[in-house]
């Protein structure tokens, strides 16, 4: 992974240029006939993620133009095929969800942005914090990195299950708060507190896959550079701040960006921790879009689908920034 | 991951009084008190689950007082004699696995391809691989069933082997595509003149050295299909091919919810992924390292 994802576009576009000047046909063919095992090899993936990802995606697509609902998709019972009867809406769609009566989209949306961002920021910044303590020579570091690790290596659906227990009103966070005299907050209820545990449990799970990563990324970082460093009296947060973060960057860079295109579709906490019943104001796009589907009848296939795109576009834009000012930041580096 | 060099060890520097890199005895303890309460945090909901499961009433966990004075282990009883335990982890096993090598062999194929040759539409293929990691679900699911019905696929095993392997096969050939790039192109030179063909070279010598990188991505694809819930849920339809994500919600329906059975098959799972994990922890870091050296 961890591979600088701006870097990556940047190499191709050059190296092809002297090549542009011929048509496109022959170069694809003189491609083919240089490259046609690295095309081979490729096939596999092209192939199952064209079928499975990019015709449902474009299925998808088509429906947000029309008022798809479960019961006129074609769909088969028994023997019987029914025929799909819905019809084209055009924009409806859209200009419902984004301005319609029920106003559903905008709080969730800066809900998901919130969200995205606190729980980005502090997983990033714990799983660099832990890294660089796991980094020193520490007596049982095995030890502590196994137990580090758990909340990846053990199923969500059960480790959430559990954070359900321990949240609920008479469960053992409370009974900690209590014991130390601070309030018993309804976690599992109230509207914020709601927020603030799907933040925490969503930290949680998040942090060990970053401190892996981390992890790696601080051990490529030369120790050189940490003596050079010493040698000119800088202090270990100037280390810290001129070496090991500037070290870390094509990793962090990677990671962040990752980061934050899973947490913002970060599916199984909320639905597992809140059910999928009580909590609306904690439902992120991707669990409220789930919700226009699976959770009424007959189920909001077009609705489902229109904020699935809108997400969707949400992270396109995003990854084009983010990915242009990791550029900028390289360039002005180098 | 003990070969790479540790920051702040050095023998040589001496000119402080404390040698580079050695604590203080106050520093030790708020490194280690740091970390043991960090690791605390970590463990203890996954320790709950175990505590909770030993309590024999349906009712227990809200008093998980109880459950130290009559700890007993009448939920696993229960859950491997009394219900279709083994049929689900079978199916999970089965799916799981089943991913994990179609998932690595088709991303290593791929991300050998993209790390070492130059063709056209590389970097778009790349930049798809990140694309993917963006669809919601709930796009996904309905054209994803309309497919999987119109090829036969949908409640077998193959079908969510498949669907799976589009959630954790990009990111493996990323992570696996920053491993090759480590790896120095003379020894692919080096097979090429001793007659082997690209493909042999892939498989006879890159495969064998990049077991770290391999071990790492077996682990994430393994997890992964082994945590899954909302595509199983959907794409498996008969009760004997359920995996155990969805069986276990069978506990926990709308008419009854029978926890403490909930946790017990909750240790049950746990405890292979643990387990494999335990495995591959050693290649861990050193795999996920090798992806950040090349930018």
């Amino acid at each position: 992974m961890t591979v600088a994802a701006p870097a990556e576009a940047a190499t191709p576009r050059r190296s092809e240029e002297p090549r542009r000047r011929t048509g496109p046909l022959r170069r694809i063919r003189r491609s083919y006939d240089q490259f046609w095992y690295a095309w081979a090899m490729c096939a596999p993936v092209v192939v199952i993620l064209g079928v499975l990802v990019g015709y449902p995606l474009v299925l998808g697509i088509m429906y947000t133009f029309t008022d798809a609902t479960s019961l006129n998709v074609g769909h088969t019972i028994g023997v019987n095929k029914i025929p799909d009867t819905f019809s084209w809406v055009g924009l409806k769609q859209y200009v419902d969800i984004l301005s319609g009566p029920d106003n559903q989209f905008w709080p969730h949306f800066w809900w998901t942005i919130i969200w995205t961002v606190s729980c980005v920021a502090i997983t990033v910044s714990l799983g660099l914090g832990l890294a660089v303590l796991l980094n020193r020579q520490v007596r049982g570091r095995t030890f502590y990195r196994v137990l580090l690790v758990l909340p990846w290596a053990v199923p969500t659906f059960v480790t959430i299950f559990s954070w359900r227990l321990l949240l609920s009103d008479g469960g053992a966070v409370n009974h900690l708060l209590g014991a130390l005299g601070l309030g018993q907050p309804e976690w599992l209820s109230n509207p914020l507190w709601q927020k603030i545990a799907a933040i925490g449990v969503n930290v949680w799970v998040g942090v060990p896959f970053m401190m892996i990563s981390m992890l790696g990324g601080l051990q490529s970082i030369p120790a050189e550079l940490y003596e050079a460093a010493e040698m000119d009296g800088a202090t270990p947060w100037q280390r810290f701040r001129h070496v090991t973060l500037p070290g870390l960057r094509p990793v962090s860079s990677t990671l962040i960006l990752l980061g934050v295109i899973w947490t913002f579709n970060q599916f199984n906490v909320i639905f597992l921790l809140f059910g999928s019943t009580n909590g609306d104001s904690v439902q992120i796009l991707v669990t409220y879009s789930y919700r226009l589907f699976f959770g009424q009848n007959p189920m909001d296939y077009a609705g489902a689908a229109t904020v699935g795109v809108l997400c969707l576009s949400i992270l396109i834009v995003f990854t084009e920034f983010y990915r242009r000012w990791i550029r900028r930041m390289q360039g002005a580096q180098a | 991951m003990s070969q790479t060099p540790q920051v702040d060890k050095g023998s040589q520097a001496a000119k402080k009084s404390r040698g580079r890199g050695k604590r203080g005895p106050l520093a030790s303890v708020g490194l280690h008190s740091v970390l043991a309460i960090a690791a605390f945090i970590a463990a203890f909901p996954v320790a709950w689950v175990a505590y909770v499961s030993l309590g024999p009433g349906e009712y227990d966990y809200q008093h998980p007082q109880r459950i130290a004075a009559h700890p007993s282990l009448s939920n696993y009883d229960h859950v491997l004699n009394h219900t279709d335990f083994f049929t689900w982890l079978g199916n999970s096993t089965i799916v799981a696995l089943g991913t994990t090598v179609v998932g690595v062999l088709v991303a290593a194929s791929a991300g050998y391809a993209v790390s070492r040759i130059r063709f056209l539409g590389r970097g778009s293929l790349m930049y798809t691989f990140l694309l993917t990691q963006m669809f919601p679900v709930s796009v996904l699911i309905v054209p994803l069933y309309k497919i999987l019905a119109n090829t036969k696929l949908l409640d077998t095993y193959p079908g969510l082997i498949l669907v799976y392997c589009t959630t954790a096969v990009p990111y493996c050939a990323w992570l696996l595509k920053g491993y090759f790039d480590t790896i120095p192109v003379e020894i692919d030179e080096a097979g090429r003149i001793d007659g082997l063909s690209p493909f042999g070279t892939f498989w006879r010598l890159i495969l064998p050295l990049a077991r770290p990188g391999l071990a790492v991505a077996a682990f994430y694809t393994f997890l992964t299909a082994w945590g899954e819930v909302a595509f199983a849920s959907y794409f498996l339809l008969s009760p004997d091919k359920f995996t155990l994500a969805v069986g276990l919600q069978q506990f926990v329906s709308q008419y009854n919810s029978q926890w403490n059975y909930l946790a017990a098959t909750g240790v049950l799972i746990a405890i292979p992924a643990a387990a494999f994990f335990y495995l591959v922890q050693k290649h861990l870091v050193t795999g996920l390292t090798a992806g950040g050296t090349k930018g």
